[in-house]
């Protein structure tokens, strides 16, 4: 299918959900404009910014300084405005669902005491709130920042060279490809049924539908698993999955990868 | 002979595909098995590929059995997946891999080519198929016809010796059917093996050199494209042709049988 543009639709919630998934998977797998814009990161080896980027993830993660969590943000959110990755962007997409979920989460830290549950914040529960909130944003920002500047196949690709088990990475690979097929085809049932349909439905109707819908696209997915398999067979596949590793450092990863690793061990060694 | 089909049957889901058929493909020439949807063309293809196998009768590839032991053999899998390439109906079940280059380079890379001659002979056959520009592209992104493209790319970037397939210019629009039959004539000079399962009857007598007609999973009948395209009782009787109501400007409607061509 060529690149749908979803409104956001007055249909059920089922429907609005399906067009919210397909459009998010959609932007993170073929940001194709992004991935080929001219920035920082788009210039470097995507195995640099894989192990780069897990490198940050894995300071904050250590880490119990909140100072050092917050500079690996500045750090990512940096990388994106060198990447020409839109601040907006970041934020509606990134910080404000993050700090939505994870702030759930994070509630019950701020009034918790060394003794348990108090009725008011405490410092400690303010510091470990913070903490994960932080965490959280950072994590969510460079992934962002990695899947915004590298098309996804390079991301694989790069996972692969790390001697991550080839059956993972394809796995992983026909996985999101299948995501999206399957929300492709339940949008296009869901505007099939709208096209045929005069009215809103009722709630009921709404379920009724959807639970109809789930059948019929459980049964064609299957038929198309069992084709793709077929097809894959029909090519040589023997159980075994070959890939071609055709990157190349330049002098520009040799830096990059020089500069993550200083910025790397300075944040640990200064949060120690 | 290319392919020997003996007294096959052929059962799915409790309904036969494919009843009692008997037909012979010589070496080197190309082949159009007709017939109206659910007649048993596609089920064939894949018979013939070695995909399925089928419930009583044989199916002899130059003279070799295709049994679900002999495809167990690594070295007969691999020998007869070189020669045999198989382009799918549906594009969407064919392209699995992340770009482009990577889904025409899973083929050689299956047969463990090297890699520097998979990447040369990749892009040799992603530029004698115009869509060279495409190779970074994530396939599942592509129009239809740059779809069924990438689709016989993959399969044509090995050269097989016999080419199968399936409804090739299915959902394209008229001009990239026929730039796509024009690139099926100039394959490997004309000398290679096609056999192509198709309802549309238009180009068949620039295609191909013979027709086998199947109806409801029989053979219904064989001949040269003239032939068979002369015998309207024969393409009505197997649903490949049907009656067309109109008018010539007056109420009066009159019908006659009607075949669907892309000229």
């Amino acid at each position: 299918m060529t690149g749908h543009h979803h409104g956001s639709g007055r249909g059920g919630f089922v429907e609005n959900s399906i067009q919210g998934l397909h459009a998010a998977m959609d932007r993170a797998l073929y940001a194709e404009q992004n991935a080929s814009a001219k920035g920082l990161l788009q210039l470097l080896d995507p195995r640099v910014k894989v192990a780069a980027l897990a490198g940050f993830i894995l300071v904050s993660a250590v880490t119990s300084k909140l100072w050092v969590v917050a500079a690996v943000l500045l750090v990512a959110t940096s990388l994106a405005a060198l990447s020409r990755i839109s601040l907006w962007i970041v934020a509606t997409r990134v910080w404000l669902p993050t700090i939505t979920f994870s702030g759930v989460l994070a509630i019950p830290a701020i009034v918790l005491t060394p003794a348990g549950f108090g009725l008011t914040a405490t410092a400690q529960g303010l510091r470990t709130a913070g903490m994960l909130l932080l965490r959280a944003e950072a994590a969510a920002t460079l992934a962002l920042v990695l899947v915004f500047t590298t098309p996804w196949t390079h991301v694989l690709k790069a996972l692969r060279m790390f001697r991550v088990p080839v059956v993972f990475v394809v796995i992983l690979g026909m996985t999101c490809r299948y995501i999206m097929l399957l929300l492709e085809t339940a949008h296009e049932m869901f505007e099939s049924r709208k096209s045929r349909t005069v009215g809103p439905l009722t709630r009921g109707e709404q379920r009724r539908v959807a639970i109809l819908s789930a059948g019929a696209l459980l049964s064609r997915t299957l038929q198309l698993s069992n084709e793709v398999y077929l097809a894959m067979q029909a090519r040589g596949f023997r159980g075994e999955v070959f890939i071609l590793d055709d990157f190349r450092m330049t002098n520009p990863d040799w830096m990059a990868v020089a500069a993550s690793v200083s910025l790397c061990v300075t944040l640990v060694w200064a949060g120690h | 002979m290319l392919y020997e089909v003996d007294h096959l049957t052929y059962r799915y889901e409790g309904t036969c595909a494919l009843h009692d058929l008997s037909l012979s493909i010589p070496d080197g020439t190309r082949v159009a098995l007709l017939g109206a949807n659910g007649s048993g063309k596609s089920t064939l293809l894949r018979l013939l590929d070695g995909l399925y196998f089928g419930d009583t009768g044989s199916i002899a590839f130059r003279g070799q059995q295709l049994t679900e032991k002999r495809f167990s053999e690594d070295e007969f899998a691999f020998a007869f997946r070189r020669e045999v390439g198989l382009v799918f109906q549906n594009p969407d079940s064919q392209l699995f891999n992340p770009t482009v280059f990577d889904e025409v380079a899973f083929s050689p890379l299956q047969m463990r080519w090297p890699k520097a001659e998979i990447r040369e002979r990749v892009m040799e056959t992603l530029d004698w198929l115009r869509i060279g520009h495409l190779k970074d592209r994530a396939p599942q992104r592509l129009s239809g016809g740059e779809k069924k493209r990438v689709a016989l790319a993959s399969v044509l970037v090995l050269d097989p010796a016999v080419l199968l397939l399936d409804e090739p210019t299915a959902g394209l629009d008229p001009r990239s059917q026929g730039q796509l039959i024009d690139l099926l004539i100039q394959w490997g000079g004309g000398a290679k093996s096609v056999v192509i399962a198709t309802h549309d009857l238009g180009d068949l007598k620039d295609t191909v050199d013979r027709c086998y007609v199947l109806d409801s999973g029989a053979l219904a009948a064989e001949g040269s494209p003239g032939d068979i395209l002369d015998d309207r009782e024969l393409l009505e009787r197997s649903n490949l042709v049907h009656r067309h109501r109109h008018s010539h400007g007056s109420e009066e409607f009159h019908s006659h049988p009607h075949v669907h061509t892309r000229e």
